[in-house]
């Protein structure tokens, strides 16, 4: 079975706004630029591009069409989009360098929130007989998911407001990075409610950014990277999406994800938690302890750039593996409303 | 070649409908799974992952709805993923499908593509004007009516080879059950005397606006021969995207296409594909593409497609029927429409065509394409096991 | 006025009013909520699901055993909405919850009305509050209200014979589109009556509008060009179809036209002629509105229109189309 590594990842800076277009073409010729300098590849070195992006969040039908564009992808390529947070087009990647008809891919997610009413937007994601009607926005949801984990006693209201401080501090040194900072954990708990048990610091930015990554088969990685992030095991699932037919304070998605790609010995975690609880769900979902250094880049409380995020996470990871602060790394993306569907991705460092 | 092999071994479709005001979102997908599994002899839990293709989310109005058909789709606890490559996205989900399957991840995989039109409006949600544009688009028809144009000019392609196509895919569509449009009784004169909408572009030569779902169940080697059935063994996969625009770019005979066809013959192990290939389920939305794709997969010469088709050779009893199914001219459910050709090719080789089988089929052509013909998806599939 | 070096943007309302399907089993939901009864389904594991849902989440069957339950409920979980949105069930601030209604093992979203958010509590008992005139929608149910508030007065019921089967919901969604830092060079030259292209570092070929990122080289155009409003025709349709949200009324020649010394054609109105006279190699010059009509649109040239020179050469542009 053909062996599979992360080389290359470059994101654009997550910000506010833009003055950008919503086919992220602005945020993405200089990332690509980046990433194919820093594996030595030219775009006609790639076997295969995926993307991952919203016509929702642009407004607009095929939306990821003019995205091609960056690439300057004339002579044609071999192409694929999912319509999903990029990281599964990361997963469409990796299965496609494992059937062996290519050896490199590169995987790109791109996403610009600020066009459109983001939290309004998302509520097209619920059941559009019986929720969508209702017009509850992505806040409410979190809320919804947050009080749920208070009641149950999977969390306090400290401990969430100590992840916001945490990601915040860390994130002072991820040049990409939209919110970073010292909080005073005491001074935040003063804090007036957006979603109640939500405050501001509980909750991602909204962001627009785009990220990438480049992935090569086995011989073509230790070619083209000193210490590639192997890939040792990948998945993803799905929950219902009935939210009151599910337990909301834990995940069975992202426990079987983690089960599957075989998250044991884990050193540095990313986690895509667009809200603080959900960090603490998901460590607890993972099997993460209190050794696993979590989200060094500030995650996705530092900016969420949509359809991006859990690829930057995945980038992040395989980061700490290529620069060798880490043997062993866990990139972890999410998408859906209340972490309804999460990939988990265990990458490795090798001594040669 | 992939380093396994991979089969369709079920595969099912709506009867596809302007409106099937009769199901929900969820019932119209199950309609077509319920049949795909049922045609594969699985059950759910044979399942290992799902991958659901569709069009615009704007055409439904949900965002991502595989979110909320999870529970529909058999996915919840399992690996789902969505597709989306404009119009032909439904061939890229047998393709994302097979990989799943030649990659070595999972043994069976259930892919499904549907459009339920009716929500809402097609030509709206593709005429949506960004700002500071010309308000000239006028849907997809009026997006390809101009390369039509160009197609006969530069073919030199006498004027009534598109009513010839039209009269031919529509009698198809009669003898298929799930077809939305039935007119056994349409002649090439009827589709020439109806209404001019986007000239050259004729009411009767253009595609219907459609509901409808479809699905099929792609198995490994050893489950595909425990069926104790005929498969459709996935002998290539190939899918090619360039820009919409570009200086210099052909429209007629897009270099994607070209390219992907290619790709699709060298890894079918076919060098002449007019004698390999029995029967093809080519996209055709408007009837024209049938002689500019011709050319474009390389069963004929470049101008020279049309003589294919005006000489009876992709009907019934000629040398490569196209479209026995009725093809998009007979059902579009936008999303829907390039699984079904993958579907249609399947069942071809496998032999359950019912009334519209092409005699002894025994390697088949699935074609889709979308955007401003730039993204193509396409498979070959036979009923022995790849060589 | 944004300055002259900002990219340019505008809004892009999307909107529609969806027309959602129910089939049997929401459908049948529906109908109760008309009636102001909840319908609950049967899983595949005996628990009660409300809202129905059509395929059980754990075996994937089709559901269809039946099970009215109460309009009276626990709050199960609990968030607070203090600036309420366009479209949500209150105009006030309102608690959104999770309620277990008497008889169901899952939970339905819905709103609950309790005045201020210390009220608000799980396990905090309710009861729906229903709307004067239901149609068979989940906004039949206003809000949920505390059983501790006085018992409404008994409604007035209207007798229906037909089942809900269809659900009209208004998508009404606002946008910014924003132009690209070319385009808007080129979108303010227009203001102006000129056409500015700008041609691609790499492959050198002429683009208009400008482009973001040359579409074979993946680099932003850049030399500035500017066109003459002269061109021809490359290739055209006549859209003689109407349709929803259409803004020229047909039939009218939608064009490619192609300006002299650009390398890429864009599509326009030809007037001035028949339909019928409009040909592949026309030549053509654009047709200005009066200037005061100006804005940063490619509408401030209302047509083009044929000069009446020879036509082009069908090799002349024969590598355009």
């Amino acid at each position: 079975m053909t062996e599979v590594a992360i080389i290359g990842f470059a994101q654009a800076p997550n910000v506010r706004a833009t003055a950008g277009t919503t086919n992220g073409v602005e945020m993405l010729v200089p990332i690509f630029h980046d990433v194919l300098r820093d594996t030595g590849l030219a775009k006609s070195d790639i076997g295969f591009w995926c993307s991952g992006s919203s016509d929702y969040l642009a407004g607009r039908a095929f939306s990821f069409i003019a995205a091609v564009d960056a690439i300057g992808a004339f002579p044609p390529i071999n192409e694929s989009h999912v319509e999903m947070d990029a990281a599964w087009a990361l997963y469409e990647a990796w299965v496609k360098i494992r059937t062996g008809e290519v050896d490199t891919a590169l995987v790109y997610g791109f996403g610009k929130s600020s066009a459109g009413d983001l939290r309004r937007v998302l509520a097209m994601q619920l059941d559009p007989y019986t929720v969508t009607p209702l017009w509850p926005d992505s806040l409410a949801i979190a809320g919804l998911q947050a009080r749920a984990g208070l009641d149950a006693g999977r969390w306090t209201e400290r401990e969430m407001a100590e992840v916001a401080a945490r990601s915040r501090a860390d994130a002072t040194t991820n040049p990409a990075a939209q919110r970073s900072g010292p909080l005073d954990v005491d001074e935040l708990l003063t804090r007036p409610y957006l979603a109640d048990p939500l405050r501001a610091h509980d909750c991602a930015p909204i962001s627009d950014g785009a990220a990438t990554i480049v992935l090569a088969s086995a011989e073509r990685a230790r070619e083209l990277c000193a210490r590639p992030a192997w890939i040792t095991g990948i998945a993803h699932r799905i929950d219902t999406a009935a939210l009151g037919g599910r337990d909301l304070s834990t995940s069975s998605s992202a426990r079987s994800a983690a089960a599957d790609a075989g998250a044991d010995g884990i050193e540095v975690a990313e986690l895509h938690a667009p809200f603080t609880h959900q960090e603490i769900l998901l460590r607890q979902a993972i099997g993460l302890d209190d050794r696993v250094r979590i989200n060094p880049s500030g995650g996705a409380l530092a900016g969420n750039p949509m359809f991006a995020a859990g690829l930057a996470r995945i980038g992040e990871a395989a980061n700490q593996v290529i620069t060798g602060q880490a043997r062993r790394a866990l990139g972890h993306a999410t998408s859906g409303p209340a972490l309804q569907q999460n990939l988990v991705c265990v990458l490795e460092g090798r001594d040669s | 070649m992939s380093e396994h092999l991979a089969a369709v071994i079920g595969t099912g479709q709506t009867h596809h409908r302007a409106k099937r005001l009769d199901v929900s979102m969820a019932g119209l997908c199950r309609e077509a799974i319920d049949r795909a599994l049922a045609d594969a002899g699985v059950d759910w839990p044979d399942i290992d992952a799902v991958v659901l293709g569709k069009a615009p989310d704007l055409f439904e109005g949900v965002m991502m709805p595989e979110l909320f058909l999870a529970d529909a789709l058999g996915a919840a606890g399992k690996p789902l993923l969505r597709v989306h490559t404009a119009g032909s996205v439904g061939g890229s989900t047998g393709v994302v499908a097979a990989s799943l399957v030649q990659s070595g991840v999972h043994r069976r995989v259930l892919a499904v593509a549907f459009e339920k039109q009716s929500e809402s409006n097609a030509m709206w949600a593709l005429s949506i004007l960004p700002p500071f544009q010309m308000p000239v688009g006028a849907g997809a028809g009026g997006y390809f009516a101009p390369h039509v144009r160009s197609y006969i000019r530069r073919s030199g392609a006498p004027d009534h080879i598109g009513a010839i196509v039209a009269a031919k895919d529509r009698r198809n569509g009669a003898k298929n059950p799930f077809a939305h449009l039935h007119q056994p009784d349409i002649t090439v004169e009827s589709v020439q005397a109806s209404q001019m909408l986007w000239d050259p572009i004729r009411y009767d030569e253009t595609c219907p606006s459609s509901d409808g779902a479809a699905a099929v169940v792609i198995a490994d080697e050893q489950a595909a021969d425990a069926t104790g059935r005929p498969a459709a063994w996935i002998h290539a996969t190939a899918m090619r995207t360039e820009p919409t625009t570009f200086a210099g770019r052909d429209q007629v005979n897009p270099q994607a296409g070209k390219d992907a066809a290619a790709a699709l013959w060298r890894k079918a192990g076919i060098t002449d594909p007019l004698a390999s290939i029995d029967t093809a389920e080519i996209y055709v939305p408007f009837s024209w593409f049938e002689p500019m794709w011709l050319e474009n997969l390389g069963f004929a010469p470049e101008g020279s497609g049309w003589k294919l088709t005006e000489a009876g050779e992709t009907d019934f009893g000629g040398r490569m029927p196209v479209n026995p199914s009725g093809g998009v001219l007979s059902s579009n459910p936008i999303g829907a429409s390039g699984l079904l050709r993958f579907l249609e090719a399947a069942g071809q080789v496998m032999g359950r065509a019912g009334e519209h089988q092409v005699d002894g089929a025994r390697k088949a052509l699935g074609h889709a394409y979308g955007g401003g013909s730039q993204y193509f998806s396409m498979w070959v599939v036979g009923v022995d096991k790849p060589v | 006025m944004t300055t002259t070096s900002e990219p340019l943007s505008a809004a892009l309302n999307v909107g529609f009013d969806y027309t959602r399907s129910l089939g049997p089993v929401l459908g049948r939901f529906m109908t109760a909520l008309r009636d102001r009864r909840i319908e609950g389904i049967r899983g595949s594991d005996g628990r009660v699901h409300v809202p129905p849902v059509e395929y059980d989440p754990g075996t994937a069957a089709p559901l269809t055993d039946w099970v009215e339950v109460g309009t009276e409920g626990t709050v199960r979980s609990w968030t607070w909405e203090p600036h309420p949105t366009e479209g949500q069930p209150l105009a006030h601030p309102f608690g959104w919850a999770l309620i277990q209604l008497d008889g169901a093992d899952t939970a339905l979203l819905h709103a609950v009305d309790t005045g201020t958010s210390d009220q608000l509590h799980t396990g905090l008992r309710v009861r729906a509050r229903w709307t004067e005139n239901p149609v068979g929608a989940i906004t039949d149910i206003t809000c949920f209200e505390p059983l501790s508030n006085p018992p409404p007065a008994a409604p007035s019921t209207t007798d229906h014979d037909t089942p809900v089967t269809m659900l009209t919901v208004p998508i009404h969604l606002r946008f910014q589109h924003s132009a690209s830092t070319g385009e808007s060079r080129y979108l303010r030259g227009l203001a102006e009556g000129k056409l500015l292209g700008q041609r691609c570092p790499a492959c050198e070929k002429v683009y208009i509008p400008p482009r973001g990122a040359c579409p074979t080289d993946g680099v932003p155009t850049r030399e500035e060009i500017e066109l003459p409003d002269s061109g021809i025709v490359t290739t055209f349709c006549v859209v003689n179809v109407p349709f929803l949200g259409q803004r020229l009324k047909p039939p009218y020649v939608a064009a490619y036209i192609l300006l002299d010394g650009a390398d890429i054609a864009f599509l326009h109105l030809v007037l001035g002629c028949a339909a019928d006279e409009v040909r592949m190699g026309l030549r053509v010059k654009a047709q200005w509105k009066p200037r005061d009509q100006w804005g940063t649109t490619l509408e401030n040239i209302d047509h083009f229109a044929p000069t009446g020179e020879p036509d082009a050469p069908y090799e002349s542009y024969a590598g355009h189309l």
